[in-house]
């Protein structure tokens, strides 16, 4: 990367880190909500437990790796509506008149997910132990968890910048949010895939990536280093963070007819 | 910045924009603005200016005709002319989360500009457009006449030769308006930057362009200097209003013996003199020759308005303070 280009990103990330950590209202429903949603999830299906096969006698450890799912999806809605509302008031003009490349934009505004992803991560995860989960990993396992929550995060982030440039409108981003919900239920997140009994319902889990990267955070919750299960998680985050790219590139291109 | 650029201004030829299923946004048109000058584009809304604008700016490419904008293409050499060029676009396009500086920071950066540079080049700016005490509050607690100030500082972080400005003072109160004006004078006559200014505002186009453009459905209908385009249409007008409105016609009557009716006057007449202003005294004098009691008689010397209504058959709706060096004169 040459300096110009250095110099293009860090701006970009220094602005859009300083924008997340303006707004508390943006990380707060991001931080609590999974929180909220753990904790009722925990107490209500704690007796899953006792089904022939759950692979840990703690619920709340089982379903802590939900949390950082629910938070990757608050950074589609928050990388999404930022960049719609440049687009929106003319923002993305401004920085088109710029030898601003397109690359170092979306990169730039990425940053703000990755310290939103990091955030979240680690208070899902301090929260989760603290209120008794397990981490068979241990603290080395402590810190690929947040890695791994910070490279979802910023995965799911491109389909935010992706919606934003197709559609140029906070709104349609934040009308992806339902969505994306209905994808997570649609995953093992409440069980796991070997005890969803509904045909149906175990094979469109079984399809969803989603189920994969859950996956990964359990192992290192549950089981400990499964280096199988990792790099597919890994594997899974780094995909769709490759495609959200080149998408979001593509639609940059479009919203940007710049001569 | 080459050689080339600091020598051209802006030369457009016979640029088009369609849009799908739309009428044509710009149709046609050819202008020269000179290197140093003020040029003022004016029109209502939905005439096309901001369309213009996005296309020699590079943001929107033209469906036909050609156009260089400081010696380049703006079709093939995009990053050439954006280079020559700073824009504030119509609505102040800031981030109410980041403070003045941060925004100077940031454009100096995506210019290019040394880490020093971008100190000296930012504090400068910020304190040539009044804003130095202001630099480290958020811009969203800015006033309307801040953030185009703001703006137009941004705009010139890199020292452009060419300068487009969309409607940079509507909205603006009548004090931060004529503080953007002398700004923007300043600019021209002391820095040599050649301005592209569109507005909506008459008077904007009178105070401030060297030379002034009207456009209406996307086509350049008059073309010239303030004083010269006005010269075209030539006579001023007188309007009356009786004090008693069932004398509106007889006033009509009176009136229509001095020229030809000029424009609405819902509560009394207006000719355009053919005589010129000299025969202001007359017609008081056959007002009063007719027992007619006036309540109001304006002179009003022409206008820019009026070359709008000479040029299309209508007024420039919405223009803001339309009327010019109106001279009231005392009633009979």
């Amino acid at each position: 990367m040459s300096g110009g280009a250095r110099t293009q990103v860090g701006q970009l990330a220094r602005r859009s880190v300083l924008r997340t950590l303006r707004q508390p209202a943006q990380i707060a429903p991001a931080l609590v909500f999974p929180l909220f949603l753990l904790a009722v999830n925990t107490g209500g299906l704690k007796d899953a437990t006792n089904l022939p096969g759950f692979p840990t006698d703690s619920y709340l450890t089982f379903a802590l790796a939900v949390p950082f799912m629910q938070g990757a999806l608050f950074s589609v809605m928050n990388s999404g509506t930022d960049l719609a509302r440049d687009i929106e008031t003319g923002f993305l003009n401004r920085l088109a008149l710029t030898p601003l490349r397109g690359a170092a934009l979306l990169s730039g505004l990425l940053a703000g997910s990755v310290v939103l992803g990091l955030i979240q991560a680690a208070t899902y995860l301090a929260v989760g132990l603290i209120a008794g989960a397990d981490l068979a990993a241990g603290a080395g396992g402590a810190l690929v968890i947040v890695a791994l929550s910070v490279t979802i995060t910023v995965a799911f982030g491109t389909i935010g910048l992706f919606a934003a440039l197709r559609t140029g409108s906070g709104e349609a981003v934040q009308g992806l949010f339902p969505l994306f919900f209905v994808v997570l239920f649609l995953s093992s997140m409440a069980l796991p895939l070997d005890l969803l009994q509904t045909e149906w319902f175990h094979d469109i889990a079984a399809a969803n990536p989603v189920s994969y990267l859950l996956g990964a955070f359990r192992s290192l919750l549950i089981e400990g280093w499964e280096l199988d299960e990792l790099a597919l998680g890994f594997g899974i985050a780094l995909a769709i963070l490759a495609i959200g790219m080149v998408a979001a590139s593509s639609a940059l291109r479009t919203r940007l007819v710049r001569t | 910045m080459t050689e080339t650029s600091e020598r051209q201004g802006i030369e457009v030829e016979g640029l088009v924009r369609e849009f799908k299923n739309g009428p044509r946004a710009v149709d046609g048109i050819d202008l020269r603005v000179a290197p140093g000058e003020i040029y003022g584009f004016l029109g209502p809304n939905g005439a096309g200016k901001s369309t213009t604008v996005l296309m020699l700016t590079t943001l929107l490419p033209p469906t036909a005709g050609t156009a260089r904008v400081a010696g380049f293409d703006i079709a093939s050499e995009g990053p050439r002319v954006r280079a020559s060029i700073g824009a504030a676009l119509q609505e102040a396009a800031l981030d109410p989360l980041l403070s003045g500086a941060e925004h100077m920071r940031l454009q100096t950066a995506l210019h290019g500009l040394g880490k020093a540079e971008r100190r000296r080049r930012g504090a400068e700016l910020l304190e040539r457009v009044g804003l130095a005490d202001a630099a480290g509050r958020r811009v969203g607690g800015y006033s309307g006449g801040m953030r185009r100030r703001l703006d137009l500082a941004l705009a010139l972080a890199h020292r452009p030769r060419i300068l487009f400005l969309d409607e940079p003072t509507t909205g603006l109160d009548i004090q931060s308006r004529t503080a953007l004006w002398e700004e923007v004078a300043r600019l021209a006559a002391e820095d040599g930057v050649t301005v592209f200014l569109t507005t909506q505002y008459l008077e904007e186009a009178d105070a401030l362009a060297d030379r002034v453009g009207i456009i209406d459905h996307g086509k350049l209908v008059a073309e010239g200097t303030p004083a010269a385009l006005k010269a075209e249409i030539g006579r001023p007008t007188v309007e009356a209003v009786p004090r008693d409105p069932a004398d509106q016609g007889r006033t009509r009557d009176v009136l229509a013996r001095f020229g030809e009716p000029a424009g609405a006057a819902p509560k009394g007449a207006a000719v355009r003199l053919a005589g010129g202003e000299s025969e202001l005294a007359e017609v008081v004098r056959a007002l009063d020759g007719e027992g007619i009691a006036i309540e109001r008689l304006q002179l009003h010397a022409p206008s820019l308005d009026d070359v709008f209504l000479a040029k299309t058959g209508r007024s420039l709706e919405g223009a803001g303070e339309a009327t010019e060096a109106a001279e009231p004169v005392e009633a009979t």
